[in-house]
């Protein structure tokens, strides 16, 4: 529709110029007057009782300022389920046990980072290494080392999802498929890695800038850690480099530097180096799948279990939502009658497991579009047209779930189908695959127990037209800052460049939850929708007031034009109604506030994105070594606001997710990642990077500012499938575990080729 | 035991005393405050300190100050001239090539050193260009198009 004058328009990022100057200030380039360095002293076991920490060396030395350890902190433990105290198990600064390698121990504070690190080297502990458990499926036996005490098996949360009776549906189905995968983990491989600076003061007054998803979160966090008031916490976030879902939780470098700036009333700060980023901070959770799922003959899917066993690493972070998000995504995007869900979040010695990116969808979307593509291969039915029979429809309730309004999969699939016939026959050892994926835009949970509404924004207008928008969103490079400056722009009736946005600042913007669950667009959309529309009706009661009309005629505002709706030609300046507005309300600029909080909307989210995916390869069957040529993408996020936006976070998630299908993978070795670098750790690059075409499908979702909804996450889910579908059309091997690597596929191969004989 | 470093950044002459031990990166980030060059891995394999050191594509990280004496570099503050940003910045810009940022400096160095080499490049040579610099946001081919558009010449260089 293009009655919009803002949204939908293609528009340079707000924060476009800075980056591509180099003017941008992240978290990593801040230096204040004063600034001390912290380092993180992490332990090298995988299990240990920490008998003892000796600091008197490290303390002695030259430059160095302060040393903490556990001891200097609260003791207490924090995590992001603070309604959940019994899943609050983190100390960060361990006091008696450390549970993974990279648990941290001590954190030391000097005057420049080599001598820091020198310090580290002067800390002496005394560890006492306890047996230690690495994989979920040992770690549930009766007789495993105990990661956490008391916990039974080491299960530290199991979610059930259930509707319609799975085990009488089951009898009915002519056809029925087991079939077991293993999801393995990713790095999130932010360019920045996670980095905080924490001055407190004399006064007790502590302000931290730092490079996080979520400045609310961290304020919080925070306070719960070092008894200080909330408010006495200022949170800033600066242009953050990546977050991709590991930067919403309070991380080693910001709760090290707050503890050793309230040692010292100096500002401290702490960069985790690449090394530390993939050995000591979260990392996406690796799943233990086991599927069935039943059909009819004609291809109705008329009953899915699903049962998951997740590696949790040492602490519970926001893997429990993972593993709640992978179980209701399993059921996504069709319409099962009758579903079963058992998720086992297990506690192992290993690096903490979490949200990432997709956050357990994934995963889920791997193993049951690989399996979808078994079943429709069983039943002799295309792909397709299975995804077709049985795809979610507008207006759908999940039984007991959720309820989904708009829905645009069907015209997405029309759309892949016809890109599939296009391309026509491919040549030998080329397989296209597809996969059909749903998302989120945004969680209804409040594990984190905020008073507040989940997300606010302020609007103020102030005498010249300048419109300054405060919010507590997060842009973290997905452009949250451009898309609601957009969405204030088109509902004030101005021009972009009117728009100030000020976020992330706990300090001056209303608490926002931050930018995970791909919940900025429409929650933050639709609070800032609505304080710039609080704005807008107070400018129009001035412009009735001037203008007098018959009371029959409407108002609104245009291009900064303030004028009848029937007669858009009779109207008045916008920056004219702004000034007499001011004036007339004593001098006091014009405030619009908004929240959004969902209600009514089922347990999950007030709404969900479409999309199916169409990946084509080129395996060599001589090497096992394929080749990602294409991936295009049918997808449908409601109204599209800002379409830079989109493509980017299109082509992004196929690198990402892509990725994860081809060639992402931390291997370890008794708890020790094994390619802690960016040398070592398999990431797309340019030349890997397939061809990207996107198909947009146009919904439009109530719930939603202007009808948007995500375009973030949603398109991680379906490459790893698509790919692994791709690649059985290409040469017939099927992969279930991920990634999908060369090795395995010409192992495969091999095994087919012997079979054959 | 410092010693004495003598640099051209962005046509900028200086004199400035370093450790043995110091790279490259931090002579410029930590000595000359030009931190629009970033540090993604400190190991030479992630491409965010790419800068231009007597007109190749080099990884500030890769090699000592000391080593760069006399050398004459450009970092992502200089490719503007004045406020007026040079055609890959415009493009870019335009192009949404970049999402956090962070990999950005990078990768407007390398493909202005790659530009300045080879002013008419094939997609594959961009690709090749880029190949040593990671981009974690946006899947690189909005790069690929911003580049090819200069190379088209839909943007004029700055006088
Ligand atoms: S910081 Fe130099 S290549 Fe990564
Ligand atoms: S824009 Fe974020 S890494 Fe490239």
């Amino acid at each position: 529709m293009s009655e919009y004058s803002v949204i939908g328009k293609r528009v340079h990022r707000v924060d476009g110029p800075e980056k591509v100057t180099g003017s941008a200030k992240y978290t990593f380039d801040l230096v204040l007057p004063g600034m001390l360095y912290g380092k993180v002293l992490r332990s090298p076991h995988p299990h240990a009782k920490i008998l003892k920490i000796d600091t008197r060396k490290a303390k002695r030395l030259v430059g160095v300022k302060a040393v903490v350890t556990g001891k200097d902190t609260l003791g207490h433990k924090q995590g992001i389920w603070r309604r959940f105290p019994e899943l609050c198990d983190e100390e960060i600064l361990c006091r008696e046990k450390v549970r993974y390698i990279g648990d941290p121990v001590a954190a030391v504070a000097a005057i420049d980072e080599d001598t820091a690190e020198e310090a580290l080297d002067l800390i002496d502990v005394e560890y006492e290494p306890l047996p230690a458990v690495f994989d979920p499926l040992e770690a549930i036996k009766e007789d495993a080392p105990q990661v956490h005490d008391g916990i039974e098996l080491n299960i530290n949360i199991n979610r059930h999802i259930e509707w319609g009776d799975v085990d009488e549906a089951f009898k009915k189905c002519d056809h029925i498929r087991e079939d077991q995968f293993k999801c393995s983990s990713q790095a999130h491989v932010c360019m920045e890695t996670h980095d905080a600076v924490v001055s407190y003061d004399y006064g007790g007054k502590m302000t931290v800038w730092t490079s996080t998803q979520s400045s609310y979160y961290i304020q919080r966090l925070m306070a719960d850690m070092t008894g200080l008031r909330e408010g006495d916490i200022r949170v800033i976030k600066p242009p953050t480099g990546g977050g991709f879902g590991s930067k919403f939780e309070l991380d080693s470098a910001q709760f090290c530097a707050a503890i050793l700036s309230m040692k010292l009333c100096k500002p401290v700060k702490i960069v985790l180096s690449r090394e530390e980023e993939f050995t000591a901070t979260k990392r996406r959770t690796p799943m233990y799948y086991f599927l069935k799922l039943g059909a009819k003959k004609d291809g109705t899917l008329l009953a899915k279990e699903a049962r998951v066993i997740t590696e949790g690493g040492a602490y519970t972070a926001m893997g429990a939502t993972a593993l709640y998000l992978t179980g209701f995504f399993s059921s996504f995007p069709y319409k099962y009658p009758n579903y079963r869900y058992d998720g086992y979040r297990v506690y192992t010695n290993t690096a903490v497991t979490s949200a990432m990116r997709g956050f357990g969808a994934p995963q889920s979307t791997f193993v049951g579009e690989s399996q979808l593509d078994m079943m429709a291969e069983d039943l002799g039915i295309d792909p397709i047209e299975i995804r077709r029979k049985n795809g979610m429809t507008p207006n759908y309730e999940v039984p007991g779930q959720a309820f989904i309004q708009s829905c645009g999969l069907h015209q997405c699939l029309d759309k892949i189908e016809e890109h599939v016939k296009e391309r026509g026959k491919l040549p030998p050892n080329h397989g296209i695959g597809v996969s059909a994926y749903g998302f989120m835009s945004g969680g209804i949970f409040n594990w984190f127990d905020t008073p507040y509404a989940f997300s606010a924004a302020v609007v103020r207008i102030n005498i010249d037209g300048k419109v300054d928008l405060f919010t507590g969103a997060c842009d973290i490079g997905q452009g949250s800052d451009t898309t609601l400056s957009m969405i204030c722009a088109e509902e004030l009736g101005v021009k972009l460049e009117d728009i100030r946005i000020h976020a992330a600042d706990t300090g001056i913007c209303p608490p926002d939850l931050g930018a995970w669950g791909s919940r900025e667009t429409l929650m933050n959309g639709n609070a800032v929708k609505r304080a710039a529309a609080e704005c807008k009706r107070q400018l129009l009661e001035f412009a009735a007031a001037k203008m007098a009309p018959n009371i029959a005629y409407d108002f609104d505002i245009k291009d900064r034009w303030v004028h009848l709706v029937d007669r858009p030609e009779r109207g008045v300046s916008y920056f004219d109604i702004v000034k007499e507005a001011i004036r007339g309300k004593d001098g006091n600029a014009i405030m619009g506030r908004g929240h959004y909080t969902p209600h009514r909307k089922g347990m999950i989210s007030p709404a969900y994105s479409f999309g199916v995916q169409a990946a084509e390869v080129a395996v060599d069957t001589e090497t096992g070594r394929y080749k990602l040529v294409n991936v295009t993408t049918a997808h449908e996020s409601g109204t599209v606001i800002n379409p830079v936006g989109i493509e980017g976070q299109l082509e992004g998630a196929i690198m990402m997710a892509g990725g994860y299908g081809f060639c992402e993978d931390q291997p370890m070795d008794e708890g020790k990642i094994l390619n802690p670098s960016i040398a070592d750790y398999k990431l797309i690059r340019s030349l890997d990077m397939p061809e990207t075409d996107i198909l947009e499908i146009d919904t439009y979702e109530p719930e939603g500012p202007f009808g948007a909804k995500e375009a973030g996450e949603g398109l991680t889910n379906p490459t790893a499938g698509a790919i692994g579908n791709a690649v059985y059309k290409a040469v017939g091997v099927r992969i279930n575990d991920l990634p999908i690597t060369p090795e395995k596929v010409l192992k495969a191969l091999k095994e087919k080729e012997k079979k054959k004989k | 035991m410092k010693k004495e470093l003598k640099l051209k950044v962005n046509g900028q002459p200086y004199d400035i005393f370093v450790k043995p031990k110091t790279l490259l990166v931090e002579a410029l980030r930590d000595h000359l405050a030009l931190t629009g060059t970033k540090r993604g891995c400190n190991s030479s394999s992630c491409g965010a300190c790419t800068i231009m050191l007597n007109g190749m594509a080099v990884k500030s990280c890769s090699i000592l100050a000391l080593q760069a004496n006399g050398a004459e570099i450009v970092t992502i503050e200089g490719l503007a001239k004045g406020t007026e940003l040079s055609p890959l910045q415009k493009a870019f810009l335009d192009h949404g090539s970049y999402q956090c940022g962070f990999c950005t400096a990078g990768m407007l160095m390398a493909t202005t050193a790659l530009l300045t080499e080879n002013p008419k490049p094939t997609k594959q040579e961009i690709k090749e260009g880029i190949d040593g610099n990671i981009c974690r946001c946006t899947g690189y081919n909005s790069i690929i198009r911003a580049v090819t558009a200069v190379v088209k010449g839909e943007y004029k260089e700055a006088k």
